[in-house]
């Protein structure tokens, strides 16, 4: 049985072919590290994730959350599952050996993590979540939070939330009404409902913390006033044991289409149902400066991104396996040049439509897997890199590319979950198989941490024009480059000529689209921007994987078939996908006011 | 006590093996390769009775390729203390196998020496006895309770008829079944442990054995494809196809 989480050769082939991650082994922080270490990681993940992840996938899609006497009840199994991944130690794998970590760079966590998106996405949000809130607290908390609150997120006793949104205030975070108010002692205390807080109550951990938004009265108003705070469900005692109940109530739980084992929560802050301390008041602890938080949030978020567009890929991923597996055992029909019906039926692979699909969706899943890993990878070079120069450049090509990592993934992986179930015919759309399921999981993550219209202001607005488009520079450098070197080959002289039109196209309509001098017009043609942003750098992920393939089969490798297959999925993107960006780009160009000239009557 | 822990590397057991086009033997090439599963709860018990406080000392033992390092680098983040890898490219035998082990054994002195019953590669099932045989030393094999007693192992075996219990004077040789216990999974931090504890290279030759094969594989060959059933209109014809066509009542 080969796993249908995901292709350990594909994983290999991005790792160590494609971003030759060994190399990393002779920077300082990763010198205890070799090829060895680094797959007995990806092992260890790949094990547990089908032991312990997978089988209650679909389990903990039937039997979602409940709420009973203002707690909420989980299925058993994902109480396990979180034990396996918190004592092997897996929490802290990209960590300080300081924390108990195992420094792995975080190309190579991600590949872990992997493992366990693909798995079972809803009960692998829990330890992401947790990671994702101790690194706020290592970047911005105090000595003491760190110690008291991060190291035990770390170690897996603690989970941790982010509670931003409110029931009013989603996407825009400015109008957050939560209030902060300080106490003599340094602490605060607050008051607000929380809307949308994944892992917000359950009893998998010893605590949980949360990391809250809220204003302080008499700050700045809007977005500049917002202060990042610590509030633990259960407060601290002086030894750090855990003590009192703090004054935060389950008010209800999300009833949602997917991604169901993740508990999703409205949580109310300083109702009275408790009293800490003899008051009402959710006890609180101010992370870094005031009217700082939103700032140190989007520190964060980076990770948090590329988090989410791993996600998805992982979905499509596990899909496109299935529907593989599916395809290459399901008789139906003869080929065309044959109808005799006393031959016997050919598997449906067989057919040039089915191979189209499953095409379309190896060139979906493996692209995007590449590039998370290309930003992780970017993460790594931020980090680590020898000089200054290089980190900071890593730094913002890495801010550029983010809301592509996230945003691509999330919608041509979850059309590669759409194929898989087409794939299955009527049975991908029954509950009999779980390429339903995928679908389901996977139409969340254009939503959160930012939705895609966020994501696409945020290239068009922000990204694209940061350090006067310094960061755009860089990715054209680096697909210059990539263009270099696939030109010299046969196999992909073509690809990189297109891929060099196809940049310059998407330069110049970048300049046109900033030059018109109407914000409003230019940012109505953000999300199109963004799509077609996002094909540009799919092609030059695609590019370099093919080049590598290339220089593979003129090797006389022994895996002819899988670099055949890296070609083929690489022609299938340079001729069936990037051709639409000249169409996009052309429609970009005439800064179209259609959307926008849009009026709320006309409807 | 000190336990020596034999561990063979084998094609990953859900690998789905191929047999070369030219029937030489299998697919090795690109192949995940992991820990005998035997092996692993040979390991397991071992690093449990070191836990016990029975053990004092757990050496992990492979013998072929430099590769073999990686498996002995498992046994290491499991929890032995120490490795040994007996380096050739030689293919290996059991007989060639139990004789590097008993090499191993009268260098080391363990009081027991803990073995998967089988590689699930060429499930030879000989190693374990072939060694016991080479010592002069007691054996039990397939092993599903092992307690340590006095000089004295009490093996709980898994034979045709049921459970036997035996008591064997140590040193011994002890070969696990599937029940013997249930692998940890190795953590990161273990890992990262495994890698700094000694793993000692010596070859062959140092240990004064000819590791010459002994057996010719003439041929290897796919098994033969199912073929389709057939529908029996009663259970009459049933139990006489099974009795007359099948021979198996």
């Amino acid at each position: 049985m080969t796993s249908k989480l995901v292709s350990r050769r594909d994983l290999d082939f991005v790792l160590y072919e494609l971003l030759d991650t060994a190399a990393l082994c002779s920077r300082a922080r990763f010198a205890d590290h070799s090829r060895a270490t680094f797959d007995a990681a990806l092992d260890l993940s790949g094990r547990i994730a089908a032991d312990f992840f997978a089988p209650h996938n679909r389990r903990s899609d039937e039997h979602e959350p409940m709420f009973e006497d203002g707690h909420v009840r989980l299925i058993a199994e994902i109480g396990s599952a979180l034990k396996a991944f918190t004592d092997a130690g897996l929490m802290a794998a990209g960590h300080d050996y300081e924390y108990g970590g195992m420094q792995l760079p975080l190309s190579v966590a991600k590949a872990c993590f992997a493992y366990f998106k693909a798995a079972n996405v809803a009960t692998a949000a829990y330890p992401f979540l947790t990671i994702g809130a101790a690194n706020l607290l290592l970047a911005h908390g105090s000595k003491e939070q760190i110690d008291s609150y991060a190291r035990p997120m770390l170690a897996g006793r603690f989970f941790g939330t982010m509670c931003l949104s409110e029931p009013q205030a989603g996407s825009s975070l400015a109008d957050i009404r939560t209030r902060a108010e300080a106490q003599g002692d340094g602490s605060y205390r607050l008051f607000g409902n929380k809307m949308w807080i994944s892992g917000g109550e359950h009893e998998l951990s010893e605590n949980i913390v949360h990391l809250v938004l809220a204003k302080i009265p008499g700050g700045p108003a809007g977005a500049k006033g917002i202060s990042l705070f610590i509030c633990p469900k259960l407060l601290l005692r002086a030894d750090g044991s855990t003590g009192e109940r703090n004054d935060i109530a389950l008010a209800g739980l999300n009833h949602k289409m997917g991604y169901r084992g993740t508990t999703n929560t409205l949580l109310n802050f300083g109702e009275g149902a408790q009293k800490p301390g003899g008051a009402a008041g959710a006890v609180a602890y101010r992370v870094g400066e005031a009217h700082q938080g939103l700032a140190y949030m989007c520190h964060m978020m980076n990770e948090a991104r590329i988090g989410v567009g791993l996600g998805a890929t992982m979905l499509g991923y596990t899909g496109y396996l299935h529907a593989l597996e599916y395809a290459r055992g399901r008789p139906q029909g003869r080929p065309a040049a044959n109808r005799n019906p006393a031959d016997p039926q050919v598997a449906i692979i067989e057919h040039a439509d089915v191979r189209r699909m499953l095409l379309a969706q190896k060139t979906y899943v493996e692209g995007a897997l590449a590039l998370n890993l290309v930003c992780a990878r970017l993460v790594d070079e931020q980090d680590t890199a020898q000089d200054k120069t290089a980190r900071e450049q890593a730094g913002l090509l890495l801010d550029l590319l983010t809301p592509v990592a996230k945003s691509w993934p999330s919608q041509w992986c979850l059309e590669a979950n759409s194929l898989a179930i087409q794939v299955h015919g009527g049975y991908g759309y029954t509950r009999d198989y779980p390429v339903e399921q995928f679908y389901r999981d996977n139409r969340l993550n254009a939503i959160h941490e930012g939705t895609h219209g966020i994501q696409a202001l945020d290239l068009l607005g922000r990204k694209a024009v940061a350090q006067r488009g310094m960061a755009l520079t860089l990715l054209g450098r680096e697909i210059e480059m990539a263009c270099k070197e696939a030109g010299a080959r046969r196999e992909t002289v073509l690809f990189a000529r297109q891929l060099g039109e196809a940049a310059a196209r998407m330069a110049l309509t970048t300049e046109k689209l900033h030059a018109a001098g109407d914000p409003e017009r230019t940012l109505a043609n953000a999300s199109l921007y963004l799509e077609m942003f996002g094909h540009v750098v799919m092609a030059w992920i695609w590019l370099r994987q093919a080049t590598v393939a290339a220089r593979q089969l003129a090797d006389n490798t022994q895996e002819p078939d899988f670099y055949r297959g890296k070609l083929q999925a690489a022609a299938y993107f340079f001729r069936w996908e990037l051709p639409k960006t000249a169409q996009w780009c052309e429609l970009l160009q005439s800064l179209d006011a259609t959307t926008l000239e849009m009026q709320d009557a006309w409807f | 006590m000190k336990i020596l822990v034999p561990v063979k590397r084998v094609v990953d057991y859900n690998v789905k093996v191929r047999v070369k086009a030219d029937q030489t033997g299998v697919e090795t090439a690109n192949v995940k390769m992991s820990m005998n599963p035997f092996d692993e709860i040979a390991v397991e018990e071992a690093v449990r009775l070191k836990e016990a406080g029975i053990a004092t000392e757990v050496i992990a033992v492979s013998c072929g390729l430099l590769s073999c390092q990686e498996t002995l680098r498992t046994a290491l983040a499991i929890g032995a203390d120490r490795a040994i890898l007996v380096e050739t490219d030689v293919e290996l035998q059991p007989l060639a196998v139990a004789k590097l082990l008993a090499a191993v054994f009268k260098k080391e002195s363990p009081d027991l020496v803990i073995l998967g019953k089988q590689a699930i590669d060429d499930d030879s099932n000989q190693t374990g006895q072939m060694l016991g045989a080479l010592l002069g030393r007691p054996q039990a094999t397939f092993a599903s309770k092992v307690v340590i007693e006095g000089g004295a192992a009490q093996v709980t075996r898994e034979v045709d008829g049921g459970l036997e219990t035996i008591k064997i004077t140590l040193p011994a040789i002890v070969t696990t079944d599937l029940r013997l216990n249930e692998p940890r999974y190795v953590t990161l931090p273990n890992i990262m442990k495994a890698k700094k504890k000694p793993l000692e290279n010596v070859k062959p030759a140092d240990l004064g054995v000819d590791v010459t094969p002994r057996l010719k594989t003439l041929k290897v060959t796919e098994p033969p494809k199912r073929s389709a059933g057939v529908k029996v209109p009663d259970v009459a014809t049933l139990v006489a196809k099974l009795k007359n066509e099948a021979k198996v009542i």
